[in-house]
């Protein structure tokens, strides 16, 4: 039982000058003089942790607002139409036809992920998964794009294996397939590992959901898991000035997820949606109670009470600005009309999720909360939720930006290979390095048949799954990021980085549609990391006005660096879009001996940024990769047109690796060889290795070829026919031939050396 | 009040891949001299009354243990 | 008059759902079936599905062994109903002693998700019949939890008498004593099966179709009886 004084509003007018520790819960003197001037007294010590924890950088965006402004600026006119619900919401909502509506996220849960792996990787699946639930959608297929340090150091044995295991053990236990995703090893990351987590639904259009609380008298109710103390770490210190002695036991840092418990939520959304019982719902993420009732408040037409007391508890020594902080997983928050309570809580109990009601709809525009009938909350509640601080940072070009971008990869500076048995040696050195290696080990960790939709899954160009059994609609999901090409130009590399993702989903012959983004960056109290932040942001709402693919949500991770270091600035883009029947997608294996292997788009003699300079010299200088969004669109049209239209055996696209790193590819995922005979007005070496952009490598059954000829000659886009599908090796024309079990064993050899060592023989 | 502490093993002849993990990371650890590692659960449950023996016999042979692949000990730490 | 053929979902279960439209693929007709509710609807057999029961609490199987439906199960399979647990079915059939032994801890310690070829080896189960002996399929294998332990007596008594309806060819994936992938009891109406004939239905989204057969096999046993 504890004995401390509650601080309620009363309390807290009478006690004006009372020191409060605002500082040590993350709020400038500018802010807190702020909410006292809101407020017109000194916050109640429960209403000072919810603006703490709302106005953080991680719940308010403060530090990037002013740059993600863009995304809504610049939302392409083509796009009106499909975005059925733009950026604002938990997650953006775009019109697939056959009135479905697809939803879809991603986000970020790094610092977790490095305290603690397994626990941090599974809990920002669930999080994912929530935001996409909140919705009205059922999820559908899940996507994790990771990047760790450099692969073999102690660190990363340690982070890598546990994120794994985390994803596979909450997404295989929640039944969603996981369809797609990366893995990304860069000594940029040591200490600093990127667990970004995507996630889509599907509903029919009149079954979305939006986060707000209207019509007065109805009711709040918070159902899924009791609350206990995940997550809460700092506001402790709220609790303990006010506690004495007998103290609260530690108070973890760390959320805990239960996957079970999120899948019975699930089911009990569905049923809730399904029977239409919910006005207007939330997810519990970051900052629990306080963001989910502040949300819903602001959101809606009046104000909200709640009985704070009402919260069922797993931990009752709780102080009340614990309940209000805690990030305890698998909690829900809806807003229902009190006819519907009944239905409500039936099917709560149908599926054995716990359902309290906590609250209701007032007049009015404010929020209060009460604790055993003491009011220790009176805001209004978009100042917390959406008025939070706004700031515009400083932001200065690295003084080392112009002679990075000078110190290009040319021949001169890295020896390059020129003998073919050189670049046959490089081939292999280049094929066995831990980002081109095969990530099956990880993959295989995943369950990728659940649901028995899923079409296309990795190491495929994007994920595809069905949506539709009737008329075989399906969507295609792809992620995509390069913290290499952005340090080199934050505003081209964040293109290249979208071109990518667009070109992967285009591949695999679905038209693209939306996008969302996931911003890891240093400190945004680095000058420098907040220039490349801004200029990420610009290039990426450029890029997608210029592709005609809206941003339609995504997520700002800050502070991803230890000490002075930031990471390299890594955007990750993925990008949906939509294929009318799945049967036609486009696999990345090689179909049949005898089809025509075709090169098309341009290739020019670029590295800067590259995989090659960053395995065999250690190099990061130059400038990237050009972009050419008029080409992008253009070969787009022509995979989604091949592929409908039946004229496309495979396609693959060309990215980190080269030309030949995407003909190994083809040729071991479908253990057919090739003989390739290189463009001769072409350096063989920059044939093999560049990564220029808006590339594709198409085959086609000879009798196709004249036809899809016609269609890139029509567009002006490039097509060479560079080879044949036959024998069971890459034959490079006079420069090497490598026995596909030769590449085989390089490819899958490096990720389970690197982190198998737990592994222990079978029994018999 | 009562507490009763069921303890639940493997049967030896039963592979234990987690035990082998954590003599692994024992190893690795720079301990030596470990032989064997075996990993179990423990249940600790409370009554309001007294505990009565026959039931947590039943409780721990139909439901706490497999005693297909696992075997039990139960102690009554309090007997209320 | 086709087959009807439930499925029955416990809290958890997840490839319940593929398993009705396995059913509905090979041409009988799906029936719901909810943990809660004993009634097994006059199904002509039951499917325990795949997923995790209960979050794996306790043991996999452990809880969902005494759900209400779990007892007319029993009963029904006594009396020689067809049943078929997958994956997390053929845990619960384990806890339930429907079947001999228990699955423990991959020995690998990873959760695994692979296209596994198996041999099928016994033809006379309910829900073999519809393949060849020794007929080799390629069906999708997901679990974490898949190791088959029995002891040698045990083992011995299903060799000798043929209940092992189907063994891991090339590689064992979780460590199975024996590689064994599947059994049945004596009479052969219940078998117990690792890998997800569910996911091998459509060439669209599995490896082959392979996994048809243990469905038909039902609809063949119906005409013919």
């Amino acid at each position: 039982m504890n004995l401390h004084t509650t601080d309620t509003v009363k309390h807290a007018e009478s006690t004006p000058d009372v020191g409060q520790p605002y500082a040590e819960l993350g709020l400038k003197g500018d802010e807190y003089a702020r909410i006292r001037e809101i407020l017109g007294r000194r916050p109640t010590s429960a209403e000072l942790a919810m603006y703490s924890v709302m106005w953080s950088e991680h719940c308010s965006y403060k530090s990037s607002k002013v740059h993600l402004r863009q995304f809504g600026d610049k939302v392409p006119a083509e796009a009106a139409d499909v975005l059925l619900v733009g950026i604002g919401e938990n997650a953006g909502v775009v019109d697939v036809g056959h009135g479905l509506a697809v939803t879809f996220k991603i986000e970020s849960h790094n610092h977790p992920s490095y305290v603690e792996p397994y626990q941090g990787a599974a809990t920002g699946v669930g999080g994912i998964v929530r935001d996409i639930l909140s919705m009205g959608a059922r999820p559908v297929a899940v996507m994790d794009p990771l990047r760790f340090g450099t692969a073999d150091t102690a660190d990363t044995m340690r982070v890598l294996p546990g994120v794994v295991a985390g994803i596979g053990g909450y997404g295989n236990c929640l039944g969603l397939p996981n369809i797609g995703g990366e893995v990304v090893f860069d000594e940029s990351y040591n200490g600093n590992p990127l667990v970004n987590a995507l996630c889509v639904g599907v509903m029919p259009h009149d079954r979305i959901q939006t986060a707000h609380a209207s019509g007065v008298g109805n009711l709040v109710i918070l159902f899924g898991a009791r609350t206990g103390g995940d997550g809460i770490g700092g506001v402790s210190v709220l609790a303990s000035e006010t506690f004495d002695e007998g103290g609260p036991s530690k108070r973890p840092s760390v959320q805990v997820g239960d996957p079970f418990a999120e899948k019975v939520l699930i089911e009990a959304c569905q049923e809730l949606f399904a029977q239409r019982l919910v006005i207007g719902i939330q997810d519990l993420g970051g900052a629990g109670i306080s963001c989910a009732t502040s949300e819903l408040a602001s959101n809606g037409d009046g104000g909200m009470h709640v009985w704070l007391d009402r919260v069922p508890l797993r931990d009752h020594t709780l102080a009340p600005e614990e309940i209000l902080m805690s990030e305890s997983q698998e909690r829900m928050c809806a807003v229902v009309e009190p006819t519907q309570l009944a239905g409500f809580l039936d099917v709560c109990e149908k599926w054995d999720v716990e359902a309290t009601v906590i609250g209701e709809v007032i007049e009015g525009g404010r929020l209060t909360i009460d604790w055993h009938g003491e009011r220790i909350v009176d805001v209004p509640p978009r100042t917390v939720a959406h008025e939070g601080p706004v700031y515009n940072r400083p932001m200065v070009r690295p003084a080392d930006q112009d002679a990075l971008q000078a110190d290009e990869p040319t021949a001169q500076r890295l020896p390059r290979p020129a003998t073919p048995a050189e670049l046959r040696a490089t081939v292999l050195t280049m094929a066995a390095s831990p980002n081109l290696a095969s990530k099956a080990w990880v993959t295989d960790q995943y369950d990728r048949y659940v649901l028995g939709n899923t079409v296309l899954a990795q190491p495929e160009d994007s994920g595809v799954v069905r949506i539709d059994e009737e008329t075989g609609l399906g969507v295609a999901v792809s992620t995509d990021g390069n913290g290499r090409w952005c340090r080199l130009d934050p505003y081209l590399g964040a293109q290249l980085v979208l071109a990518e993702a667009y070109r992967n989903v285009a591949t695999t012959g679905a038209k693209p549609l939306a996008v969302s983004d996931c911003l890891n960056f240093g400190s945004p109290e680095d000058p420098e990391v907040m220039w490349q932040f801004a200029e990420a942001v610009r290039g990426l709402a450029d890029g997608c006005q210029e592709l005609g693919t809206p941003v339609t949500g995504g997520n700002v991770s800050f502070y991803n660096q230890t000490g002075e270091t930031a990471i390299l600035p890594t955007p990750v883009v993925g990008v949906l879009g939509v294929i009318d029947d799945v049967e036609r997608r486009t696999p990345m294996s090689f179909a049949d001996d005898g089809d025509t292997i075709l090169l098309v788009g341009d290739t020019s003699d670029e590295f800067g940024g590259s995989e090659w300079a960053h395995v065999v010299h250690g190099h990061l200088g130059g400038r990237p990769p050009k972009v050419d969004f008029a080409r992008e669109r253009q070969l787009a049209e022509i995979l989604v047109a091949g592929s409908r239209d039946g004229m496309v055996s495979a396609a693959h696209d060309i990215s980190t690796g080269g030309l030949v790193q995407t003909l190994i590819e083809m040729a071991l995922r479908s253990s057919r060889g090739a003989r390739v005979f290189l463009p001769d007005d072409i350096d063989p070496f920059v044939a093999l290795f560049s990564e220029s952009g808006g590339r594709v490598v198409v085959t086609v059954p000879r009798s196709e070829e004249v036809r899809f000829a016609d269609m890139c000659i029509a567009r002006h886009v490039p097509v060479t026919r560079i080879g044949v599908v036959d024998g069971s090796s890459l034959d490079v024309q006079s420069l090497f031939d490598i026995p596909l079990a030769e590449l085989r064993m390089a490819s899958e050899a490096t990720i389970p050396q690197l982190f198998d060592h737990d592994a222990t023989a079978p029994a018999s | 009040m009562a507490r009763v502490v069921v303890d639940v093993m493997l049967k030896p002849e039963i592979l234990d891949p987690q035990g082998q993990a954590v003599q692994g990371a024992l190893a690795r650890l720079g301990v030596s001299g470990v032989t064997s590692v075996r990993q179990g659960k423990r249940f600790e449950i409370d009554f309001d009354g007294a505990a009565d023996e026959a039931t947590v016999q039943e409780i721990a042979s139909t439901l706490l243990a497999n005693t297909v692949i696992e075997d039990f000990a139960v102690h009554i730490e309090d007997a209320g | 008059m086709t087959a009807r053929i439930g499925v029955v979902t416990f809290p958890g279960s997840l490839d319940d759902r593929d398993a009705q439209r396995a059913v509905r693929v090979s041409g009988a007709e799906p029936v719901a079936l909810w943990h809660g509710d004993a009634d097994l609807h006059g199904v002509d057999a039951v499917v325990l599905p795949g997923g995790f029961s209960y979050g794996d609490y306790l043991r996999c199987g452990a809880i969902a062994r005494f759900a209400p439906v779990m007892q007319n199960v029993i009963d029904a399979a006594g009396d020689g109903l067809p049943v078929l647990g997958i994956c997390n079915g053929f845990q619960i059939l384990c806890e339930s002693h429907l079947l001999p032994g228990a699955l423990i801890r991959n020995d690998v310690r990873r959760f695994v998700c692979r296209d596994q070829w198996l041999r099928i080896e016994n033809t006379d189960t309910a829900w073999t019949t519809q393949y060849a002996t020794g007929q080799e399929i390629l069906v999708p294998l997901k679990n974490g939890e898949g190791g088959y332990v029995a002891d040698e007596s045990t083992l011995d008594r299903l060799e000798g008498e043929g209940r092992v309806v189907a063994r891991y060819l090339h590689d064992n994936p979780n460590g199975s004593y024996r590689d064994i992938a599947g059994i049945s009891n004596e009479r052969g109406n219940v078998v117990g099966l690792m890998p997800h004939p569910e996911h091998a239905v459509e060439t669209l989204t599995g490896p082959t179709t392979d996994g048809l057969g243990f469905f038909a096999s039902i609809l063949h046993g119906l005409v013919s009886a």
